[in-house]
């Protein structure tokens, strides 16, 4: 069997996810929309699930409204307040998920303004430049909670503190940081947030976006009545099941698997920097518990990745969704990373099934991968005789 | 993403290393993606006898350095000089539509050698 470490892609569905879904593709096969007793039992298992998403992030059950995932949580947040503003401005940052991203580059064909706030060197956006970003006609500020290629966490209370105290609708990408943060919505003053199952060892196809009682946003899908008549179409019982089922073990066992992660993710992250010329790209200690990203100098990521492929271990290069183009991540350049050390990133994402002995042999199998490129690239005789890169 | 024959050269990559006093040497860049090539070559009596690379680049510009590099070998001159990017991606059995671009790198690299060796004769 192979090692898998790209669980910032995607995880496997828990046992006991799966468990709960499948009655839901049979037996409970009805449309939760029925009045009769086929769709009201349907109906029953959507309206648990809202609970317990609900639960999890400290909001009310009607305030959670089921999605097909990330991206359309976010596509959803971002479109739907801004036509209900109709125009204004929109404060974002330049490492955001594509989700977000060409979202927001759309509203800018439709006369929105949008402020791509930068990062500093360790991926971090800052609550100030948040501050000094919103403008009186700003109607919306979109912020990841935790960025899913480096794994930094973001200053999220102070900027929902910032826009409540401006006014302004705070949504947050919390893809990435919802298996692993604790989150109560209305503690860290959280208008809007999107999350998705398949982070936290639920199924793929199914996510949810958070909205604030009050908050001023246009629905997403016109046809049935379906979510408050905010987002037609049939719901998905399996997934949303599913999405119930994963979230509240994530909470429950959020502790537990954080520990396991971050113990391996230090061991991961401690032998990989003990062999030369690498550096971590991302926050030193404010991260994800399981991210570890670093850069091998003077070696090209995907040759790297797809070495490692063939030895059985799965990694990622920059994000998933881009990897096949040519350019290098958009948020390690934002960070500053000249290209050549852009394109020299490994994102290693460590999950719940990995073992230390997993760990091991990565390591080793990273460094004797990493010294064959070497042999074959030319850049790395030129860093060799120099100090700056060892 | 890639087939067999392109994992098998970017695995174990023929002809890698570099040479003293070369008869044609040229080092070229990709400005797309900022790959590097560093070529070498041996020429007897218009032969290509030997050849020597480096590479900084993704699997697809290795493999077909490799398999470049091997085409070349043992060719004359004028064989060589005549091989496109096309051959070597026929040769490589096909890369993705992506990836095209990785292998004009080793195309140009030979050229650009092979310039060097006449300029110097």
């Amino acid at each position: 069997m192979g090692i898998y470490l790209d669980h910032a892609a995607t995880t496997y569905t828990d046992e006991r996810v799966l468990e709960a879904m499948l009655p839901y593709f049979k037996d409970v096969f009805g449309n939760a929309s029925s009045a009769h007793g086929y769709g009201q039992e349907a109906e029953r298992g959507v309206g648990i699930a809202r609970q317990q998403v609900a639960d999890a992030i400290g909001a009310k059950r009607d305030e959670v409204y089921f999605t097909s995932g990330g991206t359309e949580s976010d596509n959803w947040a971002i479109k739907g307040a801004a036509e209900a503003a109709k125009k204004g401005h929109i404060v974002t940052s330049a490492v955001e998920h594509h989700a977000v991203l060409d979202t927001c580059k759309y509203l800018e064909t439709r006369g929105f303004d949008v402020t791509y706030l930068p990062a500093d060197g360790s991926g971090l956006i800052s609550a100030d430049s948040v501050a000094g970003a919103i403008r009186d006609d700003t109607v919306l500020v979109s912020i990841m909670f935790a960025n899913n290629e480096v794994g930094t966490l973001m200053p999220i209370r102070e900027i929902g503190q910032i826009a409540r105290a401006r006014g302004v609708l705070f949504h947050t990408d919390a893809v990435q940081a919802i298996g692993h943060v604790p989150i109560d919505v209305d503690a860290l003053g959280i208008d809007m947030l999107s999350l998705s199952a398949h982070k936290f060892y639920g199924p793929k196809g199914a996510g949810a976006l958070y909205i604030r009682h009050g908050t001023g946003i246009a629905k997403f899908m016109h046809g049935g009545a379906q979510e408050k008549d905010m987002r037609a179409s049939t719901l998905n019982t399996p997934g949303i099941v599913g999405l119930g089922a994963a979230i509240e073990l994530a909470a429950a066992e959020r502790e537990q698997n954080n520990a396991h992660e971050a113990v391996l993710a230090k061991r991961l992250r401690d032998g990989l920097l003990a062999l030369p010329m690498t550096k971590l790209n991302g926050h030193e200690t404010s991260r994800l518990p399981g991210n570890v990203n670093i850069t091998f100098r003077g070696i090209e990521g995907e040759a790297l990745m797809i070495h490692l492929d063939l030895e059985g271990i799965a990694v990622s290069t920059g994000s998933a969704c881009t990897s096949g183009s040519t350019s290098p991540s958009y948020v390690l350049l934002a960070m500053g990373l000249s290209t050549v050390d852009a394109r020299a990133a490994i994102r290693f994402t460590v999950g719940r099934g990995n073992t230390a002995q997993d760990i091991d042999t990565v390591i080793e199998k990273t460094k004797n991968v990493a010294e064959r490129l070497r042999e074959i690239s030319p850049l790395f005789a030129q860093y060799k005789g120099d100090k700056k890169y060892v | 993403m890639y087939n067999d024959k392109v994992l098998e050269h970017f695995k174990n990559p023929h002809n890698v290393g570099e040479m003293e006093n070369p008869d044609g040497y040229a080092e070229v860049g990709s400005s797309e993606c900022g790959d590097t090539m560093k070529m070498y070559l041996r020429v007897d009596d218009n032969i290509i006898t030997d050849i020597k690379y480096k590479t900084y680049g993704c699997c697809a510009a290795i493999a077909s350095s490799s398999i470049a590099t091997d085409m070349a070998k043992g060719r004359t001159i004028e064989e060589a000089e005549a091989m496109t990017k096309s051959d070597i991606i026929k040769e490589l059995g096909g890369l993705p539509e992506k990836k095209i671009h990785c292998s004009l790198m080793a195309e140009d690299a030979l050229k650009a050698a092979i310039n060097d060796y006449k300029s110097r004769k």
